[in-house]
């Protein structure tokens, strides 16, 4: 039966069983919004600007293992989503974002809203298509699919010229897909696994160091068995936080620019690390120089041969799905593997490290961040997903939050880009209906995408949005107090909205918190009482606070400020 | 150092950019580039002359690979190959310097493509320094206009870079 390209569209997102998909409708997707319109399988978010849906696809995939799908139209449709699909791309996740396009004759003429949608997009996209033909339209839509998901995932464009979409053509979704220039590996080179399994049983003062690869392959269970296999101490990066128990005794803390004192100790003094879908970036080790003084041999597993060695020399690549080679150094490691007997002495170590109590803050009359985040555990039970936007609140949220699990902590961490915060509470609402989500957010990042409120109300989505207000660009002041005299340059925001009014304007419970002994029962209220209500809890905090440890930008990752030290 | 990497790609639309916008994101140097279809049209066949540190070969290699729609990357200069470069070039052709670009072209076994009163246009092919001490041998008040192709190669022997 021939149907419409339209059509087309929505069958192969039903066939991708995809549930529901973000998006905004204008002139060149009229037509995929009526396909959309005829059916009940596919639910649609209409969000209040592109740039949200985009986030909120992001967060649909990092909150399960899922695809998240967004639809916009051409021209500024487009442009408004870059951001979101840049954040993805730094991120790895996987995203399909179909876009409208203005009709194939019209292409290039400086059409109406017309923009070189594969151009503008290309250097933040795993890849994309032009699809320039009906026939080729299910087959372009299912490679994006296979192309997100598979090898070191990625968002995909798929640009959809208007006519396209209302020509007619039999449908038929291929069920698989060959592609002679994409065969992503999977399975680790067995012999490097062996000499990998050799020096982990030679090490001496080993670390585990895993990040956001860990969490896209589903592997935190698999690494968590490696590790208390060989009671070897564990760091995550800001992406990999939940791919192992963070009350776990081994693990050692986040590492970093914010990292623990014990964690950044533990890693630069390493004589062997096992680095597990991470990639030493700029944020993780800081200067690599400093990084390289040390000797040390380090095995890498990451999926993404580009990854490795690209920023620090590895002894022992792995290139391969983590989930797959993980299961095969268990299986190696059955029965026979003993550890050094020094590895003791390096725990007892390492414990020396945790006594400085890197994380401890100073008390304050005024409500400190740290403690917001403390008691936002508590009263979670440390169930809660938590999105967070960018600067001193992410990084409070990351230290102070202990992620038991994976998928649980939603936060861009390599574009770092303000305003996911709101769109990502609502990606994961969809992807896991009634869990309870906190967006822990500060003044300057909620305002990116503050229209989000509207999407909440309209679809009944309970964020919880756990405001830090200390009226500054917090991270941006703190860079200006240590490292530009105090000159605190543009990141005072003056002419706040009352949040509580606000809130209450959309048609939410807003709360404002100034004391100490109020956070935990304003907390405790709005998981209970407003459970199905989204709250904006407006946390009046101390406008002195920083993030503490340290590692100033140029600096060795044992060159740490601490609290203390000021 | 100096290397000839040649890539087989899909021949669709936007791969050249994909490939081009590879190199200036990753601050990756060109020299030259050539790109023409294989003998199936299905496949483009791209030859970059770059150079960088053995790490930076290391990255532009694995990026190129990363790139959906390259099926095969292969550095050149890793092995014996051999390279060829197409130069064209235009000179003032007149009085006795007519017999002179002649004799010259004959020296360097270049071949007289076009001919008028005043000009000649000459074809030369070779290694890229055979062309640049073509160019560096001519009186340069006499050259007109130069036109090259860039380095394309092929490796020695049994070296095939196919599907």
């Amino acid at each position: 039966m021939m149907i419409s390209g339209a059509e087309i569209v929505i069958r192969c997102l039903q066939e991708e069983k995809v549930d529901c998909v973000f998006g905004y409708p204008g002139g060149s997707v009229l037509h995929i919004y009526d396909a959309l319109f005829k059916q009940d399988q596919v639910k649609h978010i209409l969000v209040r600007h592109e740039q949200a849906a985009v986030h909120a696809a992001d967060a649909y995939s990092r909150s399960s293992q899922k695809v998240g799908v967004a639809l916009v139209t051409s021209g500024p449709g487009v442009t408004n989503t870059v951001t979101g699909i840049a954040t993805a791309y730094m991120d790895s996740i996987p995203m399909v974002v179909l876009c409208g396009q203005v009709p194939t004759q019209y292409i290039g003429q400086d059409a109406f809203q017309e923009c070189d949608t594969v151009g503008i997009t290309r250097p933040c996209v795993k890849h994309n298509f032009l699809v320039k033909d009906v026939k080729d339209l299910a087959v372009t839509i299912k490679k994006a699919f296979h192309i997100a998901a598979t090898g070191r995932p990625g968002p995909v464009v798929v640009d959809i010229p208007k006519d396209i979409t209302a020509q007619m053509c039999e449908f038929d979704y291929p069920k698989t897909i060959q592609m002679r220039s994409y065969n992503p590996v999977v399975k680790g080179h067995l012999g490097q696994i062996k000499k990998a399994v050799q020096i982990l049983q030679e090490a001496k003062r080993p670390i585990i160091y895993t990040g956001g690869g860990v969490i896209l392959s589903d592997a935190a269970e698999k690494l968590t068995q490696l590790a208390r296999k060989l009671n070897f101490p564990v760091t995550n990066t800001l992406m990999g936080l939940g791919g192992y128990p963070a009350t776990d005794p081994q693990f050692v803390g986040m590492l970093g620019m914010h990292g623990t004192f014990e964690a950044n100790n533990a890693m630069h003094f390493a004589d062997v690390i096992l680095a597990v879908g991470a990639r030493f970036d700029d944020r993780v080790i800081g200067n690599p120089e400093h990084f390289g003084e040390e000797k040390r041999r380090v095995i890498h597993i990451d999926i993404d041969p580009s990854s490795i060695s690209k920023r620090v020399k590895v002894d022992v690549p792995i290139v391969g799905n983590v989930s797959d080679v993980l299961d095969e150094i268990l299986k190696l490691m059955d029965g026979s593997f003993k550890a050094d007997p020094e590895v003791a002495d390096w725990w007892k170590q390492i414990d020396e490290w945790r006594g400085r109590k890197s994380l401890a803050y100073r008390q304050s009359k005024h409500i400190m961040p740290q403690y917001v985040v403390e008691k936002l555990y508590e009263v979670t039970g440390g169930n809660a997903f938590v999105t967070s936007d960018v600067g001193q609140h992410q990084m409070f949220a990351a230290q102070y939050y202990k992620f038991d699990k994976p998928r649980r902590w939603i936060n861009s961490g390599g574009l770092g880009t303000m305003g996911v915060g709101l769109p990502y509470g609502m990606g994961v609402l969809m992807a896991n209906p009634d869990v309870p989500v906190a967006c822990v957010t500060g003044e300057g990042s909620i305002q990116m995408c503050i229209q989000e409120l509207s999407t909440c109300k309209q679809y009944g989505l309970p964020v919880k949005i756990i405001n830090l207000n200390n009226g500054m660009l917090g991270m941006v002041r703190q860079w200006q107090e240590m490292f530009y005299s105090k000159r605190y340059s543009q990141s005072y925001v003056t002419s706040l909205p009352d949040f509580v009014k606000l809130a209450e304007a959309y048609g939410h419970v807003g709360m404002r918190i100034e004391k100490p002994e109020d956070v935990e029962p304003a907390l405790r209220k709005a998981f209970t009482e407003h459970k199905n209500d989204l709250v904006f809890m407006d946390f009046i905090i101390d406008p002195g606070a920083n993030v503490f440890p340290m590692v100033a930008a140029g600096k060795g990752l044992t060159e740490m400020i601490l609290a203390e030290d000021l | 150092m100096r290397h000839i990497i040649s890539i087989l790609i899909e021949n669709e639309a936007g791969a050249l950019s994909r490939v081009a916008g590879l190199f200036s994101a990753r601050g990756y140097n060109i020299e030259s580039l050539t790109v023409a279809p294989t003998e199936d049209p299905s496949l483009s066949r791209m030859t970059i002359l770059t150079s960088g540190s053995d790490e930076v070969l290391e990255q532009i290699t694995k990026q190129l690979n990363k790139l959906v729609d390259v099926v095969k990357v292969v550095d050149l200069s890793e092995a014996a190959h051999v390279e060829r470069e197409l130069m064209l070039i235009k000179v003032r052709a007149t009085g006795k310097d007519r017999e002179e670009m002649k004799r010259m072209a004959d020296i360097f076994r270049g071949r007289i493509i076009d001919v008028t009163e005043s000009t000649y246009v000459i074809e030369l092919t070779g290694a890229s320094s055979k062309l640049d001490s073509f160019i560096a041998a001519l009186d340069a008040g006499l050259i007109l206009e130069t036109v090259r192709t860039g380095v394309c190669g092929i490796g020695r022997g049994d070296r095939v870079l196919k599907v």
